[in-house]
C-alpha cells in the first residue's frame, strides 16, 4: 500500500500529534506514505470565504504535484480532505475554472487525482479484520464518543464519505479495537471551525453543547479526525469552565492516536503529551488491558 | 426579523448567482437550512431569510446581516436542502460581495482574520499560525485573548514559533497574483 500523503499546515503546528500518530500507525501497518515535495496550504476556510478561485487553485497546486507521483492522495486532516475533493469537483465540472487554474499553475490539471481520507485507507484498504488481528492492547472498557464534525462528511455529494447524518466509520473502527463506541447525538455537529480566534464566543457555545452531550453519554474521551475540531474541543474546555462554572475534563484524541495505542505503540510516539486536557484515563485503560 | 423592502445599491441576486452558479429561484422556503444551521440560535437572521430576501430583490443592506460572518461554513444547510441548493456557496458569495462592496466590519472582524491567514500562505506557501495571530491581534487590539494559553501551547509544541519552510512559494505566489487580478482578497 503506497500513497501520496498530504500533511496539511496544521501537521506542522497545532496538529503535530495527528501527523505523528498518522505516520506511526502507517508504519506499523505497512502503509507507505510519500510526502509530495513542496506541498502548500489548501486555503482552508479563509480561502473559500474570500475568493472561489483561491479556494480551487490552492488545493489544485497540491493535487497536480500528486498527479506527477501517480499515486492516490491520502489526507489526515478532515478540512484539507474536504477542500481537495471540492477543488477536484469544481475543476472537473467547470472548464473556465480549469483554464484559470492552468494559467496560475502553468500546467493543466484535470481534477482526476483520487483523494482519500486516512480513515478510508484504514477501513477499506487495510480492513477492520486486519486491524482487529493487529491489536495488541484492546481498548476494553473505553467509552469513546466518535465525533466526525463537518468536513469528513460534508458536502456529502462530493465527499461520499459514509452516511452524512449518522456516520459509523469511526465507531466501527473503535469497536474493532475492542472499545465501546457511544450512541450520542452530536456526531456531525459543528465545533465552530475557523472562528476559534475571531468569534471565540460562538466556538465556546458550540463546543459546550458537544462536550455536554459527550459527558452525558458517559464518554471517557472524544475521538476526532480534524485539527480544528481537536483544538476547539480541547482548548476551549478551560474557557467554558471559567465562564460557566462547569468542570469539563474530556480528553480529545485523534482516532489515529487510539489506533496507535491499540497497535502497541508508546504514547510518546503518538503525540499524547501534546493534548491540552491530558488523556490519562485513556492511557490507563489501554495500559490495563 | 422584519423583512424590509428598502434597498441600497443594485440587487444582489444576479451577482450571487453569477459568483456561485446557484439557482436561487428553486427555494420554496421549507426552512430546513435554518433548522439545521449551527449558528442560527446566535444570530438575528437565518439562512432561509437571506434566501427569501435575495428573491425579493435585496441590495447591499443584506450584506450587513450578522449571519454572513457568523456562519461557520459547516455546510449543514447545503447538505439538507431538498432542492439541492448549495446554501453554503451562497454564503461564500455574500461574503465576497460584502468585501467587494465595502460592507461594515462585522463582530470579531472575520475578514481581517481571513486576510491575515491568507497573507501567511502567500508569504510562506503554508499557513503560519503565530504570524497570523500576531497580525490579527495587531488589527483588533485584542492582545489579551487567549494569551494565557500560549506558554503551555509553546511548551507542548502545539504551536510553532518559526514560520513553515519547504512550501512551493513560487506557485502559490502566482495563484495569489492571479487572484488579485480577478479582484480577490483585497477587493
Amino acid at each position: 500500500m503506497r500513497y501520496a500523503y498530504y500533511p496539511g499546515c496544521s501537521a506542522e503546528s497545532t496538529a503535530r500529534d495527528m501527523h505523528q500518530s498518522t505516520l506511526a500507525v502507517a508504519r506499523a501497518l505497512g502503509i507507505e506514505l510519500v510526502e509530495p515535495e513542496g506541498w502548500t496550504c489548501c486555503g482552508a476556510t479563509a480561502a473559500h470565504q474570500t475568493d472561489r478561485f483561491l479556494a480551487v487553485s490552492l488545493p489544485a497546486a497540491n493535487l497536480a504535484k500528486v498527479q506527477d507521483l501517480k499515486l492516490d492522495m491520502v489526507v489526515s486532516c478532515a478540512a484539507c480532505f474536504s477542500r481537495m475533493k471540492v477543488a477536484n469537483q469544481e475543476i472537473a465540472a467547470d472548464r473556465g475554472m480549469r483554464e484559470q487554474v492552468r494559467q496560475a499553475l502553468e500546467r493543466d490539471y484535470d481534477g482526476s487525482v483520487k483523494v482519500r481520507h486516512f480513515l478510508e485507507v484504514l477501513l477499506d484498504d487495510v480492513g477492520l479484520k486486519a486491524i482487529s488481528r493487529a491489536v495488541k492492547k484492546p481498548l476494553k472498557n473505553l467509552k469513546v464518543a466518535c465525533y466526525y464534525g463537518c468536513l469528513l462528511v460534508r458536502p456529502p455529494k462530493i465527499l461520499k464519505f459514509d452516511d452524512p447524518e449518522n456516520p459509523t466509520s469511526l465507531d466501527r473502527l473503535v469497536k474493532a479495537m475492542g472499545g465501546q463506541s457511544l450512541d450520542w447525538p452530536c456526531k456531525v455537529e459543528c465545533c465552530g471551525g475557523g472562528l476559534s480566534l475571531s468569534r471565540t464566543d460562538v466556538v465556546v457555545q458550540l463546543t459546550d453543547s458537544i462536550l455536554d452531550m459527550a459527558c452525558q453519554a458517559g464518554a471517557d474521551c472524544i475521538a476526532v479526525s480534524c485539527p480544528m475540531c481537536q483544538v476547539n474541543l480541547d482548548l476551549r474546555q478551560q474557557d467554558i469552565n471559567k465562564q460557566t462554572g462547569k468542570n469539563y475534563h474530556v480528553p480529545i484524541v485523534y482516532i489515529t492516536q487510539l489506533v496507535g495505542l491499540c497497535l502497541g505503540l508508546r504514547p510518546e510516539e503518538l503525540g499524547f503529551e501534546k493534548l491540552m486536557v491530558p488523556a490519562s484515563t485513556v492511557l490507563e485503560k489501554a495500559a490495563a488491558n | 426579523m422584519t423583512i424590509t423592502k428598502k434597498k441600497t445599491g443594485s440587487g444582489l441576486k444576479d451577482a450571487v448567482e453569477q459568483i456561485c452558479g446557484v439557482d436561487l429561484s428553486v427555494c420554496f422556503q421549507c426552512k430546513k437550512c435554518s433548522s439545521g444551521c449551527s449558528v442560527a440560535k446566535l444570530t438575528k437572521s437565518r439562512p432561509s431569510e437571506l434566501m427569501r430576501q435575495l428573491h425579493l430583490g435585496a441590495g447591499n443592506e443584506l450584506l450587513e446581516s450578522d449571519l454572513i460572518w457568523t456562519c461557520v461554513s459547516c455546510e449543514i444547510c447545503s447538505a439538507r436542502c431538498p432542492m439541492g441548493i448549495d446554501v453554503a456557496a451562497v454564503m461564500d458569495a455574500l461574503r465576497q460581495l460584502a468585501l467587494q462592496r465595502g460592507a461594515s466590519k462585522p463582530a470579531g472582524n472575520v475578514p481581517l482574520f481571513n486576510r491575515a491567514f491568507l497573507k501567511t500562505v502567500e508569504m510562506f506557501g503554508r499557513s503560519y499560525e503565530m504570524g497570523m495571530i500576531a497580525a490579527y491581534k495587531l488589527g483588533t487590539g485584542k492582545w489579551k485573548n487567549d494569551a494565557e494559553k500560549f506558554p503551555a501551547m509553546l511548551k507542548k509544541r502545539k504551536i510553532s514559533l518559526l514560520p513553515p519552510r519547504g512550501g512551493d512559494r513560487k506557485t502559490v505566489g502566482r495563484i495569489f497574483k492571479r487572484s488579485q487580478q480577478n479582484k480577490g482578497p483585497q477587493a
